[in-house]
Formats: structure tokens, C-alpha cells, sequence
């Protein structure tokens, strides 16, 4: 049955065409494509605006709550550097005590600082700051006890770190309860952990959204096209012939929507910028809002980018593929 | 070039549109397929160009068995076979020459070569001054010339032609006929799909008829063998 065949598959390039000129001409053709697909786009300007707006905004929204969240958890990296334990001694603990378990405190290798504060200055103080001086003066005596104000070394500030610190004094003689100015500080970090996970599910949910816009605006394009891909195949077109055209208006229709995401969120954080200063002055903070930095910037288009093409994909399979000529 | 062994078409259980068709066209060769319509000229078209797998038999054309071809393969066959439609397919949205590109704009032809050979084509068809029109402003007879000169334009050795004189009057047919004619004599093998049985024996060439899915003669029509 062997015949010599007179088709050889891939034999269509007729006569003798070096590899350099089927590069050429393969390059060539992906320019071509790559500026049909412009052009088509700037020939429907409004629906190519109105694909790109919609990219953008749900680009934009995830992007915007994950910066906000990264310069919160910022400023929280900055609060635990001044985190203090304070240690509770027993009611009865004579102030002699008090001072020598300061000093067995102090030479704790964890320990940078102890400061003993007796019971007389915590009242006098409490006195001051609480406002409560009239009621106090009813007691009979002080309820406050002897306390340590502790800094922790730099390296044991960690939350790992004090709370290993923390179980250590809790277990010396005359401890009454160790408290750690943490708590908040800690719920604060679950808190934008927790928000950071629902921003990523935003993020991804959106991402399929986008990805779904880019399959139905291909299919269309597709359908518009169906003559042309039709002919295409009937003459020899591959698949990967008749689908560039629409992978390169995914991917148009991707980097047209990241610019969006990156302008919006350009004009967000700017417009937000002065209101934030001038809370974080109110608060004495240090808090910045951090914008997208040139190399995010670049991710974000990128990743619309590859959005947009995986979209193209999906219609591409799912429309163009099962596309034949005779079928109609 | 085209050879087709004990082939037979089943679209379900109760249409058989070829039933174990055998007929071989060498090279240059030029034959006439007619038959009512639905007798399965299109479906033997169609076995040619990939659309449709025989059920049974074998499908060759130059030397390659069709019958199992990988899909991803199609597209390199089709590059081989020329195509002429009755509707011609053109695409309105691009000139005369632009259509007339597209096969060799699927292969990969280098843009100055395109210009060549579009041309080389057009001049064949008599068409080289209309290649900046569109194909909306073409006659019938003009719009099916277009289309022969995209199926040949990239070299093929068989051409394929169904119906092509379908909306023609009797002296643009023959005009169309001669065509294929002079394509023949330069070595392609051409198969024209007809049932304009006048036009036929006027070619008196090789003619196969079906019926019924059945292929019921082979030959000249003035010295047709019949096959009964």
C-alpha cells in the first residue's frame, strides 16, 4: 500500500524556501495580526472602551484592597517594635522584693530594660491620668501593687518572641499577672490577615469575571468572523493560523484594560493621599499609603495581559476550534 | 492523484449517502462528477477535502490515505486542493487581490512573492485589472473567476469544483470549462461536480455518475460504459 507520496504534510511552502524566510514570513505575519487587531479595536472604539473600563475596574478594586491592607499591616510592623510587657506583683510583695526580681529580670539575656514602678508612684500616676483623684481618696489603701514595666531585646519582640518571655515571668515567685499592650495589636493583624484572604478571593473572583468578559467579546468577534475563519481553513489554515487574530485581541483587549486598573488606581490613591496624611497627623502615625510601585505596575498589566489571552483561549476552544467549512 | 477504494458513506443506520465507490483520476486528468442531487457529490467532495471520514474504504489522494489522517494534519492536505464553490465564498470585506491572497498568506508567502503570484493568477482568470475592487462589484461569472484564481493560485495539484457554473449562462460555462480545461493539460487533476448534463457532453470528457450513492458509470458520455 506504500505510495510515495506526493503531499507530504508540511511540504506546502512550494519550491525552495530557506528557514530564514519562513521566520521572516512567520513574524511577519504575527505583525500583521498584531496591527489588524488594533485597528479593529480602534474601529469599534466605544465597545473596545466599554471592555477595557469593565477590566479595569475589576483589576483595579482587588489591586486597591490589597495595597490598602499591605500599608496597614506596615504601620502595625512598625507599632510591635514598641511593644512593653507589664508584670503584676502580688498585693503583699514588699517593695525589696520587687526591686530584686527587677534586677533578676534585668539579666535576662530577652530583656533590654526594666523599669520598677512601686505602688505609691502607680497611684499617684493613675491618680493624674484617670481623673478619678476624688473617688481614690475614699479608699482606705492603695489597691494598686508594685509593677515592672518590661522592653523586650529587639530580637524577642516578635510575637513568638514575648510571648516566650511572657510564660517565663509568669512562672517567678511573687508574679501576680503579666499583661502585653499586644492584644490589639494582634487582633489588628488577624484582622487585615483576614481581610487580605477575602481581598484574594475577591481578586480571583474577579479574575474569572474578567476572564469570562474577554470569552464572551471573543465569541463575538468570532461570530463576526465566521466567513473569513471558514474560508482560512478550507485553504490550508492551521488552527494556531485562525486562532492568533483572536489570541491577539485578548491579549489587546488585556493590556488596554491593565492600563485602566493602573490609571484608576493612579487617581484613587492620589485623591486619597491628602485625607490620609492628615489622619495619620491626627493619630501621630507614621501610616503611608503606598501606591503601586512602577514594578507592580507592570505585574498588574502583565497579569491582564495574560488574562485577557486566557480568555481568547477559552473562546478560541470552545467556538473556533469545532469551526468547519461544510458545516453550515 | 485521486483514488477511491470500496469507499462507502454512512451518515446513521438509515442514510447511506456513497455506498463502495471505486474510481482512480491520474495526474492532468480531468473528470466530471454528476448525478441528482443528494445522489453524493458533495459528500465525495467533502471525503476529499477532510470535512467527511468514510466510513469503510479508503480515500487517497496523492499518496496519502485520508482515511486516518490527524486533524492537525487537514490543514496541510487542504494546502494541496484547490477549491471552487457555486457561492464562491469570497469575503466582501477585502479586495479582489486580497481574497486571491489568502491561501498563500495561510502558507506563509513571503509579501513580495504574494504580489507575484496573486497577479500570475488573476492574469489567468482575466481579472488583473479588477485587484483593487471589491468582489461586491463584480459579476457572477467575474466573482466565480476570483474564486478559481484563489483555488489555483497557490499551485495545487487537484482542484476541486462544485457546481462552479451553477448561476452562470451557457457562454460564461464554457468560458469557466475552458479554464479547467488548461488546468489540466499543465498536470493538475480537476474534478467538477455537475448536473449541468448539456455542458457535459458538449466537454465529452470523463464523466462519473452516481446514483443512490452508487457509482453507476465511468467514461465518455458519447461511449459511456454502463455499468448497470
Amino acid at each position: 500500500m506504500a505510495k510515495p507520496s506526493v503531499l507530504r504534510p508540511g511540504g506546502a511552502r512550494q519550491g525552495a524556501s530557506p528557514l530564514k524566510q519562513v521566520v521572516g514570513s512567520y513574524l511577519d505575519h504575527h505583525r500583521t495580526v498584531a496591527r489588524d487587531s488594533v485597528a479593529r479595536m480602534r474601529r469599534n472604539p466605544v465597545s473596545s472602551m466599554m471592555t477595557w473600563a469593565v477590566m479595569g475596574v475589576a483589576l483595579a478594586l482587588p489591586v486597591a484592597l490589597l495595597l490598602l491592607l499591605a500599608s496597614l499591616q506596615n504601620v502595625s510592623a512598625g507599632w510591635e517594635n514598641g511593644a512593653r510587657v507589664t508584670v503584676y506583683l502580688g498585693l503583699e510583695t514588699p517593695l525589696p522584693q520587687a526591686s530584686a526580681l527587677a534586677d533578676q529580670i534585668d539579666t535576662d539575656s530577652r530583656v533590654a530594660f526594666v523599669e520598677l514602678v512601686d505602688r505609691e508612684r502607680a497611684l499617684a500616676e493613675f491618680r493624674v491620668s484617670s481623673g478619678f483623684s476624688d473617688a481614690l481618696d475614699f479608699l482606705q489603701e492603695n489597691p494598686l501593687p508594685h509593677s515592672l514595666l518590661i522592653t523586650p531585646e529587639a530580637n524577642y519582640r516578635s510575637t513568638d518572641g514575648v510571648e516566650a518571655l511572657v510564660e517565663y515571668l509568669q512562672g517567678l515567685p511573687a508574679v501576680a499577672r503579666v499583661q502585653v499592650d499586644l492584644g490589639w495589636l494582634q487582633r489588628l493583624n488577624a484582622l487585615a490577615g483576614l481581610l487580605t484572604r477575602a481581598a484574594l478571593a475577591l481578586a480571583i473572583l474577579l479574575a474569572v469575571a474578567v476572564v469570562l468578559v474577554i470569552v464572551n467579546t471573543v465569541r463575538l468577534s468570532i461570530e463576526s468572523r465566521r466567513d473569513e475563519i471558514l474560508v482560512a481553513k478550507l485553504v490550508g489554515g492551521t488552527d494556531a493560523f485562525v486562532r492568533r487574530p483572536f489570541l491577539y485581541t485578548g491579549t489587546g483587549f488585556g493590556l488596554g484594560g491593565g492600563l485602566v486598573a493602573w490609571l484608576l488606581l493612579l487617581i484613587t490613591f492620589w485623591w486619597l493621599s491628602a485625607p490620609v496624611a492628615r489622619l495619620a497627623a491626627l493619630y501621630h502615625s507614621d501610616f503611608v499609603l503606598n501606591g503601586l510601585g512602577f514594578e507592580n505596575a507592570v505585574m498588574l498589566i502583565l497579569t491582564a495581559m495574560i488574562l485577557g489571552w486566557l480568555g481568547a483561549w477559552v473562546a478560541v476552544r470552545r467556538h473556533l476550534d469545532d469551526m468547519e467549512p461544510g458545516d453550515h | 492523484m485521486i483514488e477511491f477504494r470500496q469507499v462507502t458513506k454512512r451518515y446513521d443506520s438509515d442514510h447511506t449517502a456513497l455506498r463502495q465507490v471505486n474510481f482512480a483520476l491520474n495526474r492532468g486528468e480531468l473528470a466530471f462528477l454528476t448525478g441528482h442531487s443528494g445522489a453524493g457529490k458533495s459528500t465525495l467532495l467533502k471525503l476529499l477535502m477532510v470535512m467527511e471520514r468514510p466510513s469503510a474504504g479508503e480515500v487517497w489522494v496523492g499518496g496519502q490515505l485520508l482515511n486516518s489522517l490527524p486533524r492537525r494534519q487537514i490543514p496541510y492536505i487542504r494546502r494541496h486542493i484547490g477549491v471552487v464553490f457555486q457561492n464562491h465564498q469570497l469575503l466582501f470585506d477585502r479586495t479582489v487581490f486580497d481574497n486571491v491572497a489568502m491561501p498563500l498568506r495561510v502558507i506563509g508567502v513571503a509579501p513580495g512573492d504574494i504580489g507575484r503570484r496573486v497577479r500570475a493568477a488573476l492574469d489567468k482568470v482575466g481579472l488583473l485589472s479588477k485587484e483593487k475592487m471589491n468582489p461586491l462589484q463584480l459579476s457572477g461569472g467575474e466573482q466565480q473567476r476570483v474564486g478559481i484564481a484563489r483555488a489555483v493560485v497557490n499551485k495545487p495539484p487537484v482542484l476541486l469544483a462544485d457546481e462552479p457554473t451553477g448561476n452562470l449562462d451557457p457562454e460564461l460555462s464554457a468560458d469557466i470549462m475552458n479554464l479547467f480545461g488548461q488546468f489540466s493539460q499543465v498536470g493538475v487533476t480537476v474534478l467538477i461536480a455537475s448536473h449541468d448534463i448539456t455542458l457535459i457532453d458538449d466537454m465529452n470528457r470523463r464523466t462519473l455518475r452516481l446514483d443512490q450513492g452508487q457509482l453507476v458509470a465511468d467514461g465518455r458520455p458519447r461511449t459511456e460504459v454502463n455499468r448497470g
